[in-house]
């Protein structure tokens, strides 16, 4: 075709006119395509956008609720809230937010860690939320930025709820700390369906008590139906529903006795564990060093983390997750297996001469030329190694791992704190499961010998220590540990009780317990404890342990040529009063060399205090003459 | 005496000032803008007064385009188009950077955007082009207009403001359209445009995708890019039959709506006047298109026939685009609802476009004579 030879300006016309008709009939075709969509949204589906439209004014805004207290046994606040102003920043509302801060700077003191902190939280946070630049302003601050408020859209001043430790340091391990809720948390509170109760909420408990019961010590947050705009800015409050308070948490442990277990500790670091044998209640948690749980409230600034992240490890809580060999505390229970398995009696003796020869190795006990004619309250009292290579070898691993587990030894306690260790309790079975290839995973008899002394494969943890040691008190009755004694419904006065939840009974001989803890009474009058425990008002029982940080393969043990973090670690197991227990633990000091040197004298100072309410002046003396004295 | 030469003057105003402005685009255009004031008073009553100015200057501006004719409106186009184009490549060499996209050039006295002249830009040239090739429209000149479009289109859109490069984009396709390009190639277009479809989606920058992915499900990110259109679609739906009643749309006046006197204000119409009013709106969208399409139809020349058929085409997709957007059938893109919105840039650009269709229609008698 050729239109340029033979144009029709009318053909030509008639053309435009019909591509103008096309586009015309697609004008109306799209805009009956949109009426029918407004047909569809105002018509059909209008009561289902009326409503949401209704629900787009009123918005639910959360309350929080007060955090419940942690309260000790006697009633001492380890953990309340206080209301403080913090002056807190909405990054999507604040424009250049490195802008405002310098402005801000000028009007109220903001430091170079205040910065970090809040660069911290920035990062964290994902959502629309505002933080906090400065925390805990005071009143003359506050006056201050309010009256150069309209300076600053997108800043605000806030009343909030701070937790407070008003102790520090004391008990932080067992009590934890709240920090602000980050993606782990949301994914705990999901998973408990309890999002909508945690609208508004940005603390949640991280460790300890506050993260063990945060379902309880959280509260039930209220609401206050507000007329907002889409800023979400409240308008007019139309109707409220108050929050309710969390619950209270009432410990069993005694606030005054941990402050003078810790105190007792000095410098060093370690654990202790006391338990009331009775019920399984926890009367200190121990753990050194320790640390300032207010630090972590608002958000740790970085300095003050690194600070935390020593070679101390003050985060460690040594007293659940610290695995330690028993060493000779471990003595006591062995002996007990023998009575109960028959393969001992009492008055049977041994001849030591200072080592049991096994294979043509020597097992060396720690006194020369050794203890002589040894019974079984000897090797108690005088901690007789050579009497403890016989016996296990006498008995078997299996034997002795199945006489131990009752006790606890080597699964968790159950306490009422997460991070628990299990241990090792060694079997031929655990080291078929542990090791792979087949030449490790054969138990060998040789093994088995060292284990009587509480060395070699077998760690425990303090509180394992500490639970077998109340087992053993309290005649084999056992009680899970817990820190918490009821909790409390401020409202109502409800009391929620943690009862005392026995484990088990473990079926014991009274004669068999009564050699036992005659033993370890004598311990603490003629043998390795005697000194720490000279002069003591109270019949108690105990046993020194050390448990090896490395082997010497042969050489002596020089103090002196070893270095700090390679000496031994100190064990001390107790109980008292002896004829009625009221209270069994367990110390561990890391690298505090023998037992009765470092770890007797801390038991010492906590059972004073506890039996008879004497306060120490000063710390635990590490007792030098200990070092000399033989066989622990 | 006084009296009379008072009324003289006045009819000689009348006639001077308004015979060239076709009455019944000025009938629709009155109503239009009275509706747009009327929900602008609902939406943002602060603006009232500067969109009274903004009027004001689109209206002389239209006056004046009115009373050019076609022929000398033909002179403009090369310089219009090739200016724009070079604007265009100054933006994207030394642009200003705001909210991730670089549409600004700033000339020192004042800061431009020129995908704005490649709106009236682009048709302009087309026209004028299918114009002076009307002995011999043969492919090879539907191939040259194609590059003509493409060029600026993707300049445009690679700045990247994709809603203005799809108007622009739209514009020419009308005129190559109208000019007559066969249904073979249209067709085998459009093909090859759906086909190239998964291509262009991985070149689209990521808030771009995130558009249209939220068109697909809203709901899913609500606080978020979500917003705008749950926000808006509420306020449609919710405005059921006859409305809320004016001043009454809680979603506008309680602020869950976003841009409400701008890009959004249509929601607010809707809100408050509900489906009768939306029919009034369309109504009023539809004859002001039917008026310029009989335009175009009585048109002399080729270029005013072109310029009149695509400028009339642009009111439809402005207004197609702004309501499919805020009642949720299209992603949301930057563009206003013609006459409605507030806003001076676009007011002026669109009373241009009616400009030129009154002189079209003015001029169709001298031409043919």
């Amino acid at each position: 075709m050729h239109p340029a030879e033979f144009r029709n300006p009318d053909q030509e016309i008639q053309r435009f006119q019909r591509r103008l008709a096309v586009a015309a009939g697609f004008v109306l075709f799209a805009f009956a395509l949109l009426f029918s969509r407004f047909f569809w949204l105002q018509v059909i589906q209008h009561e289902y956008y009326q409503t949401r439209a209704e629900e787009n004014r009123i918005s639910l805004v959360p309350i929080t609720p007060n955090r419940g207290l942690i309260v000790d046994r006697n009633g001492v606040v380890l953990a309340r809230n206080y209301s403080a102003y913090t002056l807190e920043i909405m990054p999507d509302k604040a424009g250049d937010i490195e802008k405002v801060i310098n402005e801000l700077a000028g009007v109220i003191e903001i430091l170079p860690k205040d910065r970090k902190r809040f660069k911290r939280l920035m990062e964290e946070s994902k959502n629309f939320e505002s933080l906090p630049i400065r925390t805990r302003l005071t009143d003359d601050e506050v006056a201050r930025f309010i009256a150069q408020r309209y300076r600053f859209p997108g800043v605000e001043i806030k009343a909030r709820l701070f937790r407070q430790y008003p102790f520090g340091e004391l008990a932080s391990h067992a009590i934890g700390y709240i920090g602000r809720v980050n993606d782990k948390d949301i994914e705990a509170i999901e998973k408990k369906d309890v999002a909508d109760n945690y609208r508004g909420t940005d603390h949640f408990g991280k460790t300890g008590l506050e993260h063990k019961y945060e379902f309880d010590l959280h509260g039930q947050t209220g609401f206050e139906q507000v007329e907002v705009d889409s800023a979400g800015r409240a308008m007019r409050v139309l109707a409220s529903n108050p929050p309710i308070p969390g619950d209270n948490l009432v410990l069993t442990l005694d606030s005054k006795l941990q402050e003078v277990a810790e105190k007792a500790f000095g410098e060093r670091r370690g654990a202790l564990v006391a338990i009331d044998p009775s019920n399984g209640g926890v009367l200190a948690l121990v753990s050194m060093p320790g640390f300032d749980p207010n630090l972590f409230v608002d958000g740790i600034s970085p300095q003050d983390w690194d600070a935390l992240r020593t070679d101390e490890k003050p985060m460690v809580n040594r007293a659940l997750s610290g695995t330690y060999p028993p060493g000779s505390t471990y003595k006591p229970f062995m002996a007990l297996a023998a009575l109960e398995l028959g393969k001992r009696t009492p008055s049977q003796t041994i001849s030591d001469p200072g080592y049991f020869n096994f294979g043509g190795h020597h097992f060396r006990d720690d006194k020369k030329g050794g203890h002589g004619i040894v019974d079984m309250y000897k090797s108690i009292v005088a901690s007789c190694d050579t009497y403890y290579y016989l016996l296990a070898n006498d008995l078997g691993v299996d034997n002795i791992a199945r006489f131990m587990a009752p006790f606890g030894f080597g699964s968790r306690t159950g306490i009422d704190i997460e991070g628990e260790s299990e241990g090792v309790l060694p079997s031929q079975e655990w080291k078929k499961k542990r090791f792979r290839k087949a030449d490790q995973q054969k138990w060998y008899a040789g093994e088995t010998i060292s284990i009587g002394i509480g060395q070699g494969y077998n760690t425990y943890t303090p509180i394992q220590l500490a639970q077998a040691m109340a087992a053993l008190a309290n005649n084999g009755v056992m009680y899970r540990p817990h820190i918490v004694k009821y909790i409390e419904n401020i409202r109502t006065g409800e009391r929620r009780m943690i009862e005392p939840h026995p484990l088990r009974t473990i079926p014991l001989k009274p004669e068999n317990i009564a050699v036992i803890k005659q033993a370890m009474v004598g311990v603490n009058t003629e043998g390795t404890g005697a000194r720490a425990f000279a002069g003591a008002e109270y019949v108690s029982g105990g046993k020194t342990g050390t448990s090896q940080v490395y082997s010497l393969k042969g050489a002596t043990y020089e103090v002196a040529k070893v270095k700090e973090h390679l000496r031994d670690h100190a064990l001390f197991i107790a109980f008292a009063p002896a004829d009625n227990p009221k209270i069994a633990l367990a110390v561990l000091v890391e690298n505090g060399g023998f037992g009765a040197q470092s770890a007797a004298p801390i038991a010492r100072q906590v059972l004073d205090y506890y039996l008879l309410g004497k306060r120490p002046k000063e710390p635990a003396k590490e007792d030098a003459a200990a070092e000399v004295q033989e066989g622990d | 005496m006084l009296l009379r030469r008072f009324k003289k003057v006045i009819r000689d105003l009348w006639r001077r000032l308004v015979t060239p402005l076709d009455p019944p685009l000025m009938l629709i255009l009155g109503l239009l803008v009275a509706y747009a004031f009327l929900v602008l008073f609902s939406a943002s009553v602060d603006r009232l007064q500067n969109q009274v100015i903004n009027l004001t200057v689109a209206l002389i501006a239209m006056r004046f385009v009115a009373q050019v004719s076609p022929q000398r409106l033909m002179h403009f186009a090369l310089p219009l188009y090739v200016g724009g184009v070079l604007l265009l490549i100054g933006v994207a060499l030394f642009g200003d950077v705001s909210k991730g996209a670089r549409r600004w050039l700033d000339l020192g006295v004042t800061r431009i955007q020129p995908s704005e002249i490649m709106k009236i830009a682009m048709p302009l040239m087309l026209a004028w082009y299918f114009q002076k090739h009307e002995a011999a429209l043969r492919w090879k000149e539907f191939v040259v207009s194609a590059l003509l479009l493409f060029i600026p289109v993707a300049l445009i859109a690679k700045q990247p403001d994709l809603g203005t490069a799809l108007l622009v984009l739209a514009v020419g396709f009308y005129v190559i359209f109208l000019a007559g390009i066969s249904w073979k190639i249209l067709t085998f277009l459009a093909v090859s445009g759906l086909g190239s479809m998964p291509l262009l989606w991985t070149m689209l920058h990521d808030y771009q995708r995130n558009r249209v992915l939220t068109l697909l499900d809203p709901e899913k990110d609500p606080l978020g890019k979500g917003f705008h259109i749950i926000q808006s679609t509420i306020a449609v739906g919710s405005g059921g039959i006859f409305g809320k009643g004016w001043g009454n749309g809680t979603q506008t006046h309680l602020e869950f709506l976003p841009e409400r006197h701008t890009d959004f204000i249509f929601a607010v119409l809707s809100e408050e006047f509900g489906l009768f009013g939306n029919l009034i709106l369309l109504v009023l969208y539809a004859l002001l298109i039917g008026r310029g399409l009989m335009i175009a139809g009585n048109a002399p020349t080729l270029f005013s026939r072109l310029m009149a058929g695509s400028i009339t085409l642009i009111f439809f997709t402005y207004a197609f685009v702004n309501m499919g957007m805020v009642s949720g059938i299209l992603p949301v893109v930057g563009v206003p609802l013609p006459f409605m919105s507030y806003g001076g840039t676009a007011l002026v650009t669109l009373f241009i476009g009616v400009g030129i269709l009154m002189s079209i229609h003015k001029h169709r008698m001298l031409v043919q004579k």
